[in-house]
């Protein structure tokens, strides 16, 4: 009778947990299609020819192939030069940031230091308070970095999330293998450089990608400090594109472009496609570490 | 004190590292703290700062008797606890529910998909949005138009345009938020489940007595801390996104702190409000970090 009940109970549950399990499963379906239709959208809005008609609109696939709107943006000077500058502020800014947050993390994860406290104090306070948007313009403007590259890349260089993240990584490394080089010899510099690095590449793997990224994405930093399109990063381009009307500004003032509105849209999603491919094809590479990197600055910080 | 000099002596190397980090934050983050001075100054551009001449806080009672004041206070806190409501739930939700996903490649390739807006730009994300909610050809309007037969312009309404605000910005961060939740899950010990089946628990049980006491530590913890940013209803979003229309109920301080100090070059006022700003987010983060503190020692 009891073996009847129980039977019963688990059929019950199992047939439970199946519907709940077809419907977790369909939830998360939606939830991919959701993140990433927007997407694919962009994709083959970008890659849809001429002849679709402005008001005939594409929603699962592209009309025909055409690629024309792609050499529209890699002929179009305003974009490469963008894209130019977004790369040297993405590659010369991440490796300095590299730089001085190790430079700056090191000796504040030794725990002799004297000064240690306070100076970290000093740095976490920066995060918690600024001086905001119009004394650091003014800052910026008698530094004399308006209308460089430099004022995109220097009032960021250090982020302090990134560094205490870097500081408790240094402080979880045993201290015996830098004492060990000590005892042979090395001095603070040679155990950071032999003996520490080659440990913490998984956390510069997420150090990399944070900056990177937030190099690659900067918008506003160029809309307060540059005035002078030839300095303009992708973001802001990209931006003055999609906004803009015409593209009479794009085609870099030549009239003899004389574009219908769905080419105007393709150009346009053509430059969103090549402003975020980079970082899609970067990311779900370093998955592991970023995940890891997350957890300690959560649990730490 | 001999002593001292003699460690420091030898650490001298350690110190000289410090140097350039030690420059960039007194350069870039604590001369603009001087610069705050404006904020009780008569200034004008192309002065010098302690030339201007004092002001007391006269831009502060200029900001607290313009009818501005209790519109950008309101509009930041509605679109912020509108997010908070609905952007600090759904992480958690969406955590307890991959968890329960058994299939460790699909698990692997959902959480890929949802980090993935996190990377992206708010010009980006932005114009995405506006695509998809634009009238007569974005998807989701098109859905709308074809449900109800109506045709919605969300763009242009301005209490929609609040929750296109909050949406879009869940959006972004479901997947990133919930790692920290991700992670605290994957340490409860399996053993748990499988006795809770033996017992006869259903699905649901289980994740009421097991899955959710073992991150709601993480919960209690990630909620107050967001909390403390209350003020902070997302300015780069708001920038990009929000048009004339909608502004009226859109505006935040950020942006209205940017509006006048740098578009209508009010240095002074814009530095005040500024502060204002900062004060009080300083002493929300402050009070919550000591409420997290209390909580967590509690707790042990």
């Amino acid at each position: 009778m009891s073996g009847v009940y129980v039977k019963r109970r688990s059929d019950r549950i199992r047939r439970n947990g199946r519907a709940f399990v077809v419907a977790n499963s369909i939830f998360m379906a939606l939830l991919v299609f959701v993140t990433l239709y927007p997407f694919y959208y962009v994709i083959i809005g970008s890659i849809s020819g001429d002849s679709v008609g402005a008001q005939e609109i594409y929603f699962l696939y592209p009309k025909d192939l055409d690629l024309s709107a792609y050499s529209m943006v890699f002929s179009t000077t305003s974009i490469l030069r963008a894209y130019g500058n977004t790369l040297f502020i993405t590659i010369v800014g991440t490796l300095l940031s590299l730089l001085l947050t190790t430079l700056t993390a090191y000796p504040l994860s030794k725990q002799r230091l004297h000064g240690r406290r306070v100076l970290t104090t000093l740095f976490y306070f920066t995060m918690l308070f600024n001086g905001g948007l119009v004394p650091t313009y003014l800052v910026i403007r008698d530094l004399g970095l308006i209308d460089t590259l430099w004022a995109l890349i220097l009032p960021k260089v250090i982020s302090v999330y990134n560094m205490l993240l870097l500081i408790n990584f240094f402080k979880s490394i045993p201290s015996g293998l830098e004492e060990s080089a000590k005892i042979d010899g090395a001095g603070d510099m040679t155990a950071l450089i032999r003996i520490v690095l080659p440990l913490s590449l998984p956390i510069f793997a997420t150090l990399t990608l944070f900056y990177a990224v937030g190099y690659w994405n900067s918008w506003f930093d160029a809309v307060m400090y540059l005035n002078r399109s030839r300095n303009f990063p992708l973001q802001l381009v990209l931006r003055e594109i999609v906004q803009s009307v015409d593209l009479s500004y794009v085609a870099g003032g030549g009239a003899d472009y004389s574009m219908s509105d769905t080419t105007i849209q393709s150009v346009r999603l053509a430059t969103i496609v090549v402003a975020i491919l980079p970082i899609m094809m970067v990311y779900p590479f370093l998955q592991k570490y970023f995940v890891k990197g997350v957890m300690i600055g959560a649990i730490k910080g | 004190m001999n002593r001292t000099l003699r460690t420091m002596r030898k650490d001298r190397m350690l110190y000289l590292m410090l140097v350039p980090g030690l420059v960039f934050f007194l350069l870039f983050k604590y001369w603009p703290m001087y610069g705050i001075s404006i904020a009780f100054k008569d200034y004008k551009l192309g002065r010098e700062i302690w030339e201007a001449p004092w002001a007391g806080f006269k831009y502060f009672r200029q900001f607290f008797s313009s009818p501005d004041c209790a519109r950008v206070l309101i509009n930041t806190f509605v679109i912020s606890f509108g997010k908070l409501l609905v952007g600090f739930p759904s992480p958690i939700l969406f955590a307890i529910l991959l968890n329960e996903i058994q299939r460790r490649g699909a698990k692997r390739f959902i959480q890929t998909v949802v980090y993935l807006p996190h990377f992206i730009s708010w010009v980006v994300v932005g114009n995405l949005v506006l695509m998809m909610l634009a009238p007569k050809t974005g998807l989701f309007s098109t859905a709308i138009t074809a449900i109800t037969g109506n045709d919605v312009n969300v763009l242009l309404d301005p209490d929609a345009f609040r929750w296109v605000l909050i949406l879009s910005d869940t959006w972004k961060e479901l997947g990133w938020s919930a790692i920290i939740y991700l992670a605290a899950l994957s340490g409860v010990d399996m053993n748990l489940y499988e006795a809770a089946a033996i017992d006869g628990a259903s699905r649901g049980r289980m994740m009421w007595h097991i899955t959710l006491p073992a991150i709601r530590s993480t919960i209690v913890i990630m909620l107050i801390l967001r909390v403390g940013k209350i003020l902070d209803a997302g300015f780069e979003q708001i920038l990009i996104m929000s048009n004339a229309l909608v502004n009226e109920k859109c505006e935040i301080i950020d942006t209205y702190v940017y509006k006048v100090g740098l578009q209508q070059a009010r240095y002074s006022y814009s530095t005040a409000v500024n502060l204002f700003k900062s004060a009080c987010g300083l002493v929300m983060v402050l009070g919550v970090n000591t409420v997290a503190r209390r909580w967590e020692e509690n707790m042990l």
